[in-house]
């Protein structure tokens, strides 16, 4: 045991630089992803057979094939096919980005829809032009609808990332398993990463959450708001309590 | 398709009012026809509406009545015939060869611009706090100065008693509020034309009177055209000059309000009316 914690200190340059890895993968990753799901999720609400199609194709093969394959494509196969070679990095978030991105895209897509119609007709009414209808009525609407559910895929994506540890991406997991293999204390290694993992992903919960609520308070959903929404004000102020 | 100039000067309405004969009514419904599917909802529906006039539809449910204002405000298309406003087709575009075929959405952008709605269910951004529900169009839409467009939202909410609400969130107000909101909303965009889709329907009773009171005053004191779909049978009596009674996609029947309330000609007219006074 006290072999592995020297290790760990002597390590520590490794495991520092392995956990900005698995931060900048998952940053970089999921502002891809988020990109992608902004513009295939609004592709897929196109009045333009093409532009849906062309949409749906893409979110179909990212997400109907395994990212531990798209990661081993991007960094083994697309170099014999292009010559071309990409850093562990790069193609981490180029993976995550294309794979989470078209789960993200049926998120936005969804929320697009679940904003009721007659917020549409009423913007129609204002003779607003299709775009100032999506971008200053029906997303605001829709964005509220997004976060939890991209809460979730954020976190997933950050538990996809020791996924790098395959294509030697030096990320947290691959720094860990570094020591575990120079001192054989496997319990204590796997332990360390379940909590550094579990602790990343509250982080981030965290930070969702501070921005659903931001969200929320923009649609008149804020504590105090007045007696009309007393139920509410109680049960945002219980989830802060909890989440804080 | 009746578009050559002399049939626009002769309204195709099926109760031409007195009065009217050379000058083109605002709104002209020529045969127009609504289908979803076999569901004939409007049946070579012809009338008319003059500049001004304050008119009340009324009819059984599943008459057709709100699909006549929401083909006007162009949330849905016509399946057959043209709707005229101020001579010119709301939802076609004139071809070279004087043929007419479906606008795209610059054309419906331009016809939309003399139209104003309000709907049933009042349907205010939640996004919006007050004010800007109001300015929000008039800044973006008319390309007005937004302090203009303050101003003007600020006169508008006194006029509907809410000059305090500046601030507030439309979650925040009850439904007789949402609704006045709605209404300074759709005026401040200034329409020639005003839709008013059962406006009061979906209130607490007691909020209804100060609703149906700001709608008598904006009749009174404006020129704008008001086509309403009510179920309130005392705004009819009260604000319009004229009720169209509909059923099965046309109209049974129309005149003064006194005329349709005390001495209906039509039998359906009868029935409808003793069901619902």
């Amino acid at each position: 045991m006290s072999d592995f914690f020297s290790t760990l200190l002597d390590e520590f340059p490794q495991v520092r630089a392995g956990l900005w890895v698995t931060v900048e993968a998952t940053v970089l990753g999921s502002l891809l992803a988020l990109l992608l799901s902004f513009l295939l999720g609004l592709m897929a609400g196109s009045r333009l057979l093409p532009v849906r199609g062309v949409s749906r194709v893409v979110v179909e093969f990212f997400r109907g094939t395994s990212l531990y394959i798209q990661l081993f494509w991007l960094y083994y196969a697309m170099p014999q096919l292009t010559g071309y070679e990409l850093t562990p990095l790069v193609c981490g978030v180029v993976a995550f980005g294309l794979n989470y991105g078209a789960y993200g895209s049926e998120i936005v897509r969804g929320a697009i829809n679940s904003v009721p119609r007659a917020q549409y007709e009423a913007a129609v009414a204002l003779n607003m032009t299709p775009f100032h209808r999506m971008r200053k009525v029906i997303m605001p609407q829709a964005w509220v609808q997004m976060i939890p559910s991209f809460t979730n895929l954020l976190i997933q994506l950050l538990k996809a990332t020791p996924l790098l540890w395959l294509i030697s991406a030096a990320d947290l997991m691959t720094a860990v398993e570094h020591v575990r293999s120079r001192t054989g204390e496997t319990l204590v290694s796997y332990l360390l990463l379940l909590v550094a993992y579990f602790v990343l992903a509250y982080a981030l919960t965290l930070l969702m959450n501070l921005l659903e609520r931001t969200a929320k308070r923009r649609l008149g959903l804020h504590p105090g708001a007045g007696s009309l929404l007393k139920t509410r004000t109680a049960e945002s102020a219980a989830t802060a309590g909890g989440t804080r | 398709m009746a578009t050559d100039s002399a049939s626009l000067k002769e309204p195709a309405g099926s109760a031409p009012a007195p009065g009217t004969t050379g000058v083109e009514p605002l709104v002209r419904f020529d045969k127009v026809v609504k289908r979803y599917g076999d569901h004939v909802v409007l049946d070579e529906l012809d009338f008319t509406v003059k500049r001004g006039e304050h008119v009340t539809l009324i009819g059984p449910s599943g008459s057709g009545k709100t699909t006549i204002l929401r083909l006007l405000m162009t949330l849905e298309k016509v399946s057959d015939g043209v709707i005229w406003v101020d001579g010119s087709p709301l939802s076609h575009t004139r071809k070279p060869d004087g043929s007419l075929k479906p606008a795209g959405e610059k054309q419906l952008r331009e016809s939309r611009k003399k139209i104003g709605m309000v709907f049933q269910q009042f349907n205010l951004f939640p996004n919006m706090k007050v004010l800007q529900n109001i300015t929000e169009a008039p800044v973006n839409v008319l390309g007005m100065e937004r302090e203009e467009a303050e101003t003007r939202a600020r006169e508008l909410l006194d006029m509907v008693g809410l000059a305090g609400k500046v601030d507030a969130h439309p979650s925040q107000l009850s439904g007789g509020q949402q609704q006045r909101v709605a209404i300074a909303r759709a005026l401040a965009m200034r329409p020639e034309i005003l839709l008013l889709d059962e406006v009061t329907s979906a209130l607490d009773p007691e909020l209804v009177a100060g609703v149906l009171e700001l709608l008598g005053d904006i009749a009174r004191n404006t020129n704008i055209t008001m086509l309403c779909v009510t179920h309130e049978m005392n705004f009819a009596r009260d604000v319009s000059e004229k009720v169209l009674m509909f059923d099965a996609g046309r109209v049974v029947e129309s005149g003064t309000p006194e005329k349709i309330f005390t001495d209906p000609e039509h039998e359906r007219t009868r029935e409808f009316l003793n069901a619902v006074l």
